[in-house]
């Protein structure tokens, strides 16, 4: 970006940043609502529904249907709740949810902000995401809420543990932390994919657990069923949202399902190659094309991967039933901690023995 | 541009650090202690050290904070009335104050005698990289101290919070998943009127 700003002036510059940001926005904003759209779809074909069909053609509007009424419904605040903190957690959660697009590449060269410690930042944007969730608890000054709360950041903090050996593995794979590297890692074709990396054929098993570990982790990270235990209806209402209506309600859910096709992204970085064809051919042939051209590809690879895990995101919340907490907990410390501590000893061995490269 | 980067972040920093001591609610406290926190990485990305401000941001606002607010939520202290004496304190909060500033004005002069620029940027390697070249190998024992250090504490705490409950019933996925109809059902042939 800076070498940018050179070339082009300081004004000019931040223009086309704001401009990108803007743009960002606006597009995932809309993918969102066909995704939501996608979520309740997948879930009533499972039940052999329909699911929502009158708003619009096979209910396509449906989304812009539910957003306008949650727009025009009053916004109530409890009388004992924390007037500023309760109106600042849902704002500070969707803030985060975007705040963490900055660094995704969707094509090469697409991106925000190219850093270095990419990988780490959307780590560190990922925990915090738990604030929203606490501080909405807490304000609402009721106490399903703020057992729900309690119930996420324990949750959240359990998970993000093993998540982030996890990446690790990938790190040490890669030998870098910016995500467009991590992707380029993996652009000869499938079988160079970190899911199956069958150029380093050892590392084959071990990438794979660590993969539906992975998977797993981001569906507790997310608080999506089978672990949504912090809005388990059945026991706490709707958790730390009961006490939310209308427009902060909406922040609440658009934060939460931007962090849903996060994960869903970073799973395409990170395993699923990011951005690159599972077979590579006619790189000749399209490198007489435009460059935006062949980006305009590989952004169509890169949202195909994308919408496949949300497709699975949304196939678990309809078939598996809810975890118990204890369950919960047990699968996150016992289970997924060591095993992933053990990924990142084999990986790391790997790559000093047998010499992968970094 | 930088400068008034640092100058904005700086003040915020400060303002931010005044309002956790004089914050009412507890924990408003621990949320202006985050935002402080959160505003000093951003000063470390300023003078180019973004590792270590994904670090803290990592460590202390995702992992150490929550857990902080975790517990001053539950906590249920009257804190108008721990804050009474508080005043009585000045002086040696002032003490402490000075020290600390007299600490950092030493080392800044120390080094600008000795001539060398403050600068955390690590010539060409990234900044990770100049981490973790020198982490694992000049300071391997540090390192490794540190983390023996952290074990022992974290063995004591466990150790200082287990109890063997003796009438305790717990779930025993591999004993529930063995069973079969055979050892789950028995079948008892009832006369009428007699009961079990």
């Amino acid at each position: 970006m800076s070498a940018f700003i050179q070339e082009h002036g300081l004004l000019f510059g931040w223009l086309t940043v704001i401009g990108q940001i803007l743009l960002f926005t606006v597009v995932l904003l809309l993918s969102l609502a066909f995704l939501l759209l996608m979520d309740r779809k997948v879930w009533a074909a499972v039940m052999m529904r329909k699911g929502p069909n009158v708003v619009g053609p096979f209910g396509l509007l449906q989304s812009f249907a539910d957003f306008g009424k949650f727009l025009l419904k009053e916004i109530i605040i409890p009388a004992g709740a924390n007037k500023t903190v309760f109106l600042l957690a849902p704002i500070l959660s969707l803030t985060l949810a975007f705040a963490a697009w900055a660094v995704i590449p969707v094509a090469p060269g697409w991106v925000v902000a190219d850093l270095n410690v990419g990988i780490l930042y959307l780590f560190a944007v990922s925990s915090l995401g738990v604030y929203g969730i606490i501080m909405g608890g807490w304000a609402s000054n009721s106490k399903y809420p703020f057992l729900g709360s309690l119930r996420s950041a324990a949750q959240m903090v359990s998970y993000e543990v093993s998540i982030g050996l996890i990446i690790i593995t990938v790190i040490l794979l890669v030998g870098s932390m910016n995500l467009s590297e991590i992707a380029n890692n993996q652009s000869g074709g499938f079988w160079t994919w970190h899911l199956f990396s069958f150029n380093n054929i050892l590392l084959f098993p071990v990438m794979v657990v660590v993969f539906v570990m992975f998977f797993i982790s981001a569906l507790a990270e997310t608080n999506r069923p089978p672990f949504d235990l912090p809005e388990a209806e059945s026991e706490l209402v709707a958790g730390y949202q009961v006490e939310y209506s209308s427009t902060p309600y909406l922040l609440f859910m658009i934060g939460e399902y931007l962090n849903i096709v996060l994960m869903c992204s970073m799973m395409t970085l990170l395993f699923l190659g990011g951005w690159h064809g599972p077979i590579p051919f006619g790189e000749e042939f399209v490198s007489n094309f435009p460059v935006w051209m062949v980006n305009l590809g590989h952004l169509a690879w890169f949202m195909a991967k994308t919408v496949f895990f949300f497709f699975l995101f949304a196939l678990v919340k309809a078939v598996v039933p809810r975890y118990r907490y204890d369950q919960l907990m047990r699968l996150g410390w016992k289970i997924f901690l060591p095993t992933s501590l053990a990924a990142v000893f084999l990986v790391a061995g790997y790559v000093v023995y047998a010499g992968v490269q970094a | 541009m930088e400068l008034i980067a640092f100058y904005i972040l700086a003040a915020i920093v400060t303002v931010s650090a005044v309002a956790v001591i004089a914050a009412k609610n507890p924990v408003h406290s621990v949320l202006w202690l985050i935002t402080a926190f959160f505003t000093s990485a951003g000063l470390l990305v300023l003078i180019g050290a973004e590792f270590l401000a994904m670090l803290l941001v990592v460590v202390y606002v995702g992992a150490v904070a929550v857990l902080f607010l975790f517990v001053v939520m539950m906590l249920d202290v009257d804190f108008v009335e721990l804050k009474q004496g508080t005043l009585g304190y000045w002086p040696f909060a002032a003490l402490v104050g000075v020290a600390f500033a007299a600490e950092i004005a030493l080392v800044t002069f120390a080094r600008s005698a000795a001539g060398d620029e403050i600068n955390a940027k690590p010539g060409a390697a990234t900044n990770a990289e100049a981490i973790g070249q020198v982490m694992y190998t000049e300071y391997l024992l540090l390192f490794q101290m540190s983390g023996i250090i952290l074990l022992v504490a974290m063995i004591g705490a466990i150790v200082l919070t287990l109890r063997h409950k003796p009438h305790v019933k717990r779930q025993n996925i591999a004993k529930q998943t063995a069973r079969t109809r055979k050892d789950a059902i028995r079948r008892i042939d009832v006369e009428s009127g007699k009961g079990l």
